[in-house]
């Protein structure tokens, strides 16, 4: 079905963006990858009067290891990180960028605008809270930098004001001896995540220096799991404090039955994620290479 | 609070100028073919090769950016044409599964979903197509896992895919012998 009739605005770049959706107010949307806002516009589930198309300004895709640190441009498609040797440095967001939907909707899907929507059932704000994480804000006024946990308001809302734009996501290097793993089932390619799990550990040998661990699609934004990390930090990574963590894991979850799964079913789902993830995080900090991303039928 | 009052104002200025929407003149190239068209925003670039260009071997399946049927190359990337507006495509160049042929000889990908019983109704067939050409154009000697993740964005009803992925190894093949 086609969406309603919209105005459209090409920004030449990201200020001048900033400024159209400043003049346009409320009924203005911006338009990044398309892969959530095109189909939910056919459903006409939003009607936005105009949208101002960032597609066309330069520079926005890129991925550029700064000091300790990778910044990914806001524009800066799925599949791009998925291909990229700088972002491989940190498995973690290859396992998510590699397995996000399908090869046509990596292609056209960026992570800012990933982060900006923030839908709950979304991958990217799940795998960059269990590592250091800034957003850049560009607004009319300015560029401000946001800590993604700061960042993340509740389910579809941001920090970000009506005329802002992500611009930049800034991840810090983990240390060394750091591994990193996100793992989540979804029962086809092209569908949201059942469940998801990201763990981040920092180790000294076989003991655990510091977890990250945080869940997603079971709660309105990621679930960060201080219960499940205490199992694992301070600790050597036996099957004990991993039952632990997926205890507490399946604890803190907060499914809603859907056409997914059931609660019960979600909570269970995600204590198993959570199980590998950190096995194969582990595994990764010792120096293994090994593969993990979305898991589908 | 005149904040609110201003806003008003300014969505009721918006709407009266919604009752005519401007349309976009665009270039782009399709099947190397350079079109110049004028283009209303919310037309979906499917919609404008299939109504506007009449290459109606892009098809419309599920609508709604699942099943893949409507996937084309944009700049040699495959993308779900249906999930993508039309003015969006400005500059572009577009590969659409006529474009796959060349002089009359069929493309290596067409030519094994033939030999290979591919396909059934078809319905699908473009699809898998233009996904199979980006995997071989990226990667000559696709693994068994190469392929799967290649064509995970396009849904097939009738083959179980078997026969689809014997066609992608047998065009893996035939493309690296020539």
């Amino acid at each position: 079905m086609y969406p309603r009739p919209f105005q459209y605005h090409r920004a030449g770049s990201l200020k001048e963006a900033t400024k159209i959706m400043s003049q346009l107010g409320e009924g203005a949307k911006l338009l990044a990858g398309g892969q959530s806002l095109i189909p939910l516009m056919k459903l006409r589930f939003a009607n936005p009067q105009h949208l101002v198309d960032l597609n066309f300004v330069p520079r926005t895709s890129y991925i550029k290891k700064k000091g300790e640190a990778l910044h990914f441009g806001a524009l800066t498609r799925h599949a791009e990180i998925e291909k990229s040797a700088a972002a491989a440095k940190i498995p973690i967001i290859h396992d998510c960028a590699a397995g996000i939907a399908d090869v046509q909707v990596r292609n056209r899907g960026t992570i800012g605008g990933s982060l900006a929507e923030a839908d709950p059932s979304g991958d990217w704000a799940t795998v960059l809270l269990s590592l250091s994480t800034e957003v850049r804000c560009l607004g009319p006024a300015g560029e401000r930098t946001v800590q993604l946990p700061d960042f993340i308001k509740d389910a579809y809302t941001t920090a970000l004001s009506h005329d802002e734009l992500v611009s930049e996501v800034i991840v810090k290097l983990p240390a060394k001896g750091s591994g990193g793993a996100y793992v989540a089932f979804k029962r086809a390619a092209p569908v949201y995540p059942t469940a998801s799990a990201a763990v981040q550990l920092a180790m000294d040998g076989d003991v655990c220096k510091e977890a990250a661990i945080l869940l997603g699609c079971v709660g309105l934004m990621p679930v960060r799991v201080r219960e499940a990390e205490a199992a694992l930090q301070g600790k050597e990574i036996d099957e004990k404090a991993m039952e632990a963590a997926m205890e507490a894991a399946r604890a803190a979850a907060d499914p809603q039955p859907d056409m997914r799964g059931s609660a019960d079913y979600k909570r269970t789902l995600v204590g198993g994620l959570v199980k590998r993830a950190i096995d194969v995080a582990r595994r990764r900090a010792r120096g293994e290479k090994v593969e993990v991303s979305h898991i589908y039928a | 609070m005149p904040e609110t009052v201003l806003k008003a104002k300014r969505l009721k200025k918006k709407s009266a100028a919604d009752g005519a929407i401007e349309k976009w003149p665009i270039t782009v190239s399709v099947n190397g073919k350079s079109c110049s068209l004028a283009v209303e925003p919310r037309m979906l670039l499917v919609e404008m090769l299939r109504e506007a260009l009449d290459l109606t071997g892009t098809h419309v399946g599920c609508d709604t950016t699942y099943c893949g049927a409507c996937t084309v190359l944009l700049n040699g990337a495959a993308v779900k044409s249906c999930t993508m507006f039309a003015v969006q495509a400005d500059g572009a160049e577009i590969t659409t599964v006529e474009g796959l042929e060349k002089d009359g000889a069929l493309h290596p990908i067409q030519k094994a979903f033939g030999d290979s019983y591919g396909l059934q109704c078809g319905y699908c067939t473009p699809g898998f197509m233009l996904s199979s050409v980006q995997l071989l154009s990226e990667n000559q000697e696709p693994s068994e896992k190469d392929i799967r993740k290649a064509i995970a964005g396009n849904t097939c009803r009738c083959t179980g895919y078997q026969n689809i992925f014997k066609a992608i190894q047998a065009a893996a093949r035939g493309m690296k012998g020539a």
